[in-house]
Formats: structure tokens, C-alpha cells, sequence
């Protein structure tokens, strides 16, 4: 049963791809992209593999949608004729095809017990993350505490990539000419999103608390988050959206998720363990490992809603910007 | 038992509900009826499959789930339904009866 | 059980046939239309599989996809209309 509807996700998913390509009008594209991302979800949820398909749900198909459909309002939507022959790059990747596919008849047999995968540091996770970190969800225990290093810098790395995003086009300015934006013609649409925004953002705060227990986590939390005044942003205009989360505030909150983060692998060093050790946080490890995930959650979901927000704050300034030229 | 029959009945009906809709989806004429085949089943889908699914739970925080998505997608799919027709409505697009007086003035 | 399978076939290919509504659409709108229309269904369709496979917590992903869809929709609804309201200015302004 779960093979067939692998199969037939499978191959919807690669429909979908093969119909982007050949397509010409790129708002149409990002439509399929979007449900490309939606179905590529549904396969990670097929394979049992809640968290990450929760993100590429929130990720992928939320705001990568909402982004580039941003980029489109300052680009336009059709794409440019190509006039080159498309022979050599079709030779180029039939061969790497033929390679990849040649090396996959060595691979071991999908989800054998004693796959390589299986065999290196899995085992010690499995065995001895219900004593030593005590979280019901393993992916948060290994996220967060294990590679607790590798997680600060995918932190620095959504970091980073706001303050690139945002030295590029620049924030709106808080309080400047209220242009006639939104969706002002859509009076159900209004009501129903004041009712909708409330839910996403409670929505947002279980995920964030929620994460040492079920799929779920910081990252996701702070995009889910995001989303909820990215909508509000939609729906009544972004001024108005400005002024309830202003531009200034989401630089220093950018900032603060980060700290955090350091900051509390700065203080169990103070404490007398190693760098983002835990266990020297309380005096019982597991509680301080519970301390430290739940501290350390929530400035990755700080630092994820800042800097998601403070693109899409980008993305819009600049497209009313030409549009008021 | 009497809760799985019922819920058995409830599922069913909601996954033929949806096939209509999917179908309505090619067969029907012009853009505002594929929107109604769409919407309404897709509410009533909803319903009767949610329904069907919270009574196969022992009512605890998994129904209060259930519930919450059922109440989320009722909210938000009648509401994009309805935001997408009036864009439509907005951009132009005429029915099929509109397209047809037209072409009758056309030939007068 | 039996009717639990059912339902997730059905609605599998409910989402293939509103695919393939998206893929080959006339207007635009029809495009939207069949996109919304999978993503409402692969909310059902997540919430049936927590079932089948006996996890629960399948759930939260379900809320999640219903919540995107309306979001990515009405994204797409805000860019048309953005868009349609003026729509060769820009072209214009770029032959000159």
C-alpha cells in the first residue's frame, strides 16, 4: 500500500517537474513549483519522516511561493526566448543521468537494517537519547542537542541570507505614503483572514513548544509565524503591516535569535562544560538538556521569523516602490 | 461498532463527494461551474471525511485536531473559492450564458 | 480499515485528476483553481494516512498544508491582481 502511493506520488511529482520546464509563462511556474513542493512533502510523510516534510511544506511551499511571486512583480512573467541549441547540455546531462542511475545498482537495498546509514552514530542515538537528552521526538534531541553546532550555523546561515536579501533592496520605510494596497475589494476575504491570522499565530506558538514532543521546532515555528503577518501584509497592505511589526524591530530581532543561541553555548562554557553543553545548565543533565533545547528552539524561531519576514518586507517595499513609478 | 459503520458510511460518501468534484473539474463548461464543482464538494468532502475520521478516535486531543482542521479548511477553501471567482469575475472572464448572448448580439 | 484504504485511494486520485487540471489548464484561473483543489485534498489525505499508518501526529502536518494553501492562494490572487490592473505599462516603459 505505501509502496503504490510512493509509486503514484512519484510519478506525479516527475509530471509536474517535466511540465516547469516546458513551460513558458513563469507565473504559472511558480503555481506548479508550489505544488511540486507540496507532493515532495506528501512523499516525506509517505516515508515517515514528519519533521522534515513540515518544513519543506512550510518552507517550500509557503514562503518560497510567496517569495517568488515577489521577484515576478519586479521582474514580469514571461520568460526570455532562448535561441540557444539545447544539444551539448542534453548530451551533459543524459550522461551524469546514465552515471547516477549506474551508480544507484550498487546502492544497498532501500531501508535495510544494515545499510551503511544505519550503522554509524544512529545506533547511539537511538539507544541513548531517552537517558541521556529524555525527549519523545528524537529528530529535536539530535537537532538540537547532539549537532547543536551544525544548527547554529544553518541559524547563521538564515541570518546571513536576510541581512544579503535586505542590504540588496532594503526595508520599507515605517509611516510612508499609505498607497492604496491589498485586497481592498475582497470584503469576505477580510473578515476570514482577521479570523485565520489569530489561529496561524497560536498555530505557530504550539509548533515552537510543541517541538520536543511531535514534528515541529523553531524553524518551523518561526516560518509558520512569518506566514501569519506575511497574510496580513496581503491582504490589508503592507503600511499597515509595517506599523504592527516594524522593519527596525525584525533587524533586532534577527540579531537576538543568534545571540541567543550563542549565547547559551557562551554560558555552559561559563558553567564548565564544552560549547553548547547542556547538561551543566541545571544540576540534573536532563533537565538542563530540556533547558537548553527549549532556550535554544526559540531563537532559532526568532531569528527564522525575523529574517523570513524581513525578506518578504523586502521583496514588497520594492515592488510598490516601482509600482508608485 | 455502531460508530465504525457510521463512520464507514461517512468516509465513503465523502470520497464520492470528491470524485464528483474531480469530475466536475473536466466536465463542466466554463470556469464558474468548475469553481461551484469544486468548492461545494470540496466542503462537503470535508466534512463527511473529517466527521468519519473523528469518529474512529477515542475523542481525545486527536478529535480536538481533527476538529481544528476541520474548522480551519472550512474557513479558508469556501473563502479562496470565493476570492478566486470574483478575480475572475474581476479580470473578465464572462459565463458561458454571458458568452452566448454576446455572440447572439454578434449576429443580429 | 478497508474504508479508511478507500477513502486514500479516492482521494489520490481526486489530487491526480485536479493535477492534471493544473498542468493542462485554458485560463490561468483554472490553473488556480486545480492547484487549491490538491492542496485541500493532500490535507485530507495526510490526515487518512495518519490513520492508516497509526500516527497521530501526521495531524499537525495537515494544519499546516490547509493554512499554506490559503496563504500561497491568496499570494497568487494578490500578484494577479497586482499585475492585471496595469498591464502593459511596464512593457511600454521599457520600449521607450
Amino acid at each position: 500500500m505505501v509502496e503504490l502511493i510512493d509509486l503514484v506520488l512519484l510519478g506525479m511529482l516527475a509530471i509536474t517537474a517535466l511540465r516547469v520546464i516546458f513551460l513558458k509563462d513563469l507565473f504559472a511556474v511558480v503555481m506548479l513549483f508550489g505544488l511540486y513542493s507540496f507532493l515532495s512533502a506528501l512523499i516525506f510523510v509517505n516515508l515517515d519522516a514528519v519533521d522534515v516534510a513540515f518544513t519543506e511544506a512550510a518552507v517550500g511551499a509557503g514562503i518560497s511561493t510567496v517569495l517568488m511571486l515577489g521577484t515576478l512583480a519586479l521582474t514580469g512573467r514571461k520568460e526570455k526566448a532562448n535561441n540557444h541549441t539545447a544539444l551539448l547540455p542534453l548530451l551533459v546531462v543524459i550522461i551524469t543521468g546514465a552515471a547516477l542511475i549506474y551508480g544507484t545498482l550498487d546502492m544497498p537495498p532501500f531501508g535495510h537494517p544494515d545499510n551503511p546509514a544505519h550503522q554509524h552514530v544512529a545506533p547511539r542515538y537511538i539507544e541513548e537519547s531517552p537517558k541521556e537528552i529524555g525527549l519523545p521526538n528524537m529528530v529535536t534531541s539530535v537537532l538540537a542537542s547532539y549537532r547543536a553546532f551544525d544548527t547554529l550555523g544553518e541559524t547563521a546561515v538564515v541570518f546571513a541570507a536576510a541581512i544579503g536579501v535586505l542590504s540588496l533592496l532594503g526595508m520599507p520605510k515605517p509611516g510612508g505614503v499609505a498607497i492604496d494596497s491589498g485586497l481592498k475589494s475582497h470584503l469576505v476575504l477580510r473578515v476570514v483572514a482577521k479570523l485565520v491570522i489569530p489561529m496561524t499565530i497560536l498555530f505557530a506558538l504550539y509548533v515552537q513548544f510543541h517541538g520536543d514532543y511531535g514534528p515541529g521546532g523553531g524553524f518551523q515555528a518561526g516560518v509558520i509565524a512569518a506566514a501569519a503577518v506575511i497574510l496580513y501584509a496581503l491582504v490589508f497592505g503592507l503600511p499597515l503591516a509595517t506599523h504592527v511589526v516594524r522593519p527596525n524591530f525584525l533587524k533586532v530581532l534577527a540579531a537576538l535569535g543568534v545571540l541567543i543561541y550563542a549565547g547559551t553555548g557562551v554560558t555552559s562554557f561559563f558553567l564548565g562544560g564544552n560549547f553548547l553543553d547542556y547538561n551543566v545548565l541545571a544540576s540534573d543533565p536532563v533537565v538542563g538538556q530540556h533547558i537548553g533545547i527549549i532556550v535554544i528552539e526559540f531563537g532559532i524561531g526568532i531569528t527564522v521569523f525575523a529574517a523570513m519576514l524581513g525578506i518578504f518586507y523586502g521583496f514588497a517595499a520594492q515592488a510598490e516602490r516601482t509600482n508608485i513609478q | 461498532m455502531i460508530l465504525e459503520v457510521i463512520s464507514t458510511i461517512l468516509l465513503i460518501l465523502g470520497a464520492f463527494f470528491s470524485l464528483t468534484g474531480a469530475i466536475g473539474l473536466f466536465r463542466f463548461p466554463d470556469f464558474f461551474t468548475r469553481v461551484h464543482a469544486a468548492s461545494v464538494t470540496d466542503s462537503i468532502a470535508t466534512i463527511l471525511i473529517i466527521t468519519g475520521l473523528i469518529l474512529r478516535t477515542d475523542f481525545d486531543l486527536v478529535a480536538v485536531k481533527l476538529l481544528f482542521i476541520l474548522i480551519f479548511l472550512l474557513l479558508t477553501s469556501p473563502t479562496a473559492s470565493h476570492a478566486l471567482a470574483k478575480s475572475a469575475r474581476h479580470g473578465g472572464l464572462l459565463t458561458l450564458a454571458e458568452i452566448r448572448e454576446s455572440k447572439k448580439g454578434d449576429n443580429d | 480499515m478497508l474504508a479508511l484504504a478507500a477513502t486514500s485511494v479516492a482521494i489520490l486520485s481526486v489530487m491526480a485528476l485536479a493535477l492534471a487540471r493544473a498542468l493542462k489548464a485554458d485560463t490561468v484561473y483554472d490553473r488556480i483553481l486545480g492547484v487549491n483543489m490538491v492542496g485541500t485534498k493532500t490535507a485530507l489525505f495526510i490526515a487518512i494516512m495518519g490513520f492508516l499508518n497509526g500516527r497521530p501526529d501526521f495531524l499537525d502536518i495537515a494544519i499546516v498544508y490547509a493554512l499554506i494553501n490559503f496563504i500561497g492562494m491568496i499570494a497568487v490572487l494578490r500578484f494577479f491582481e497586482y499585475t492585471a490592473s496595469e498591464p502593459d505599462e511596464d512593457t511600454q516603459e521599457k520600449s521607450k
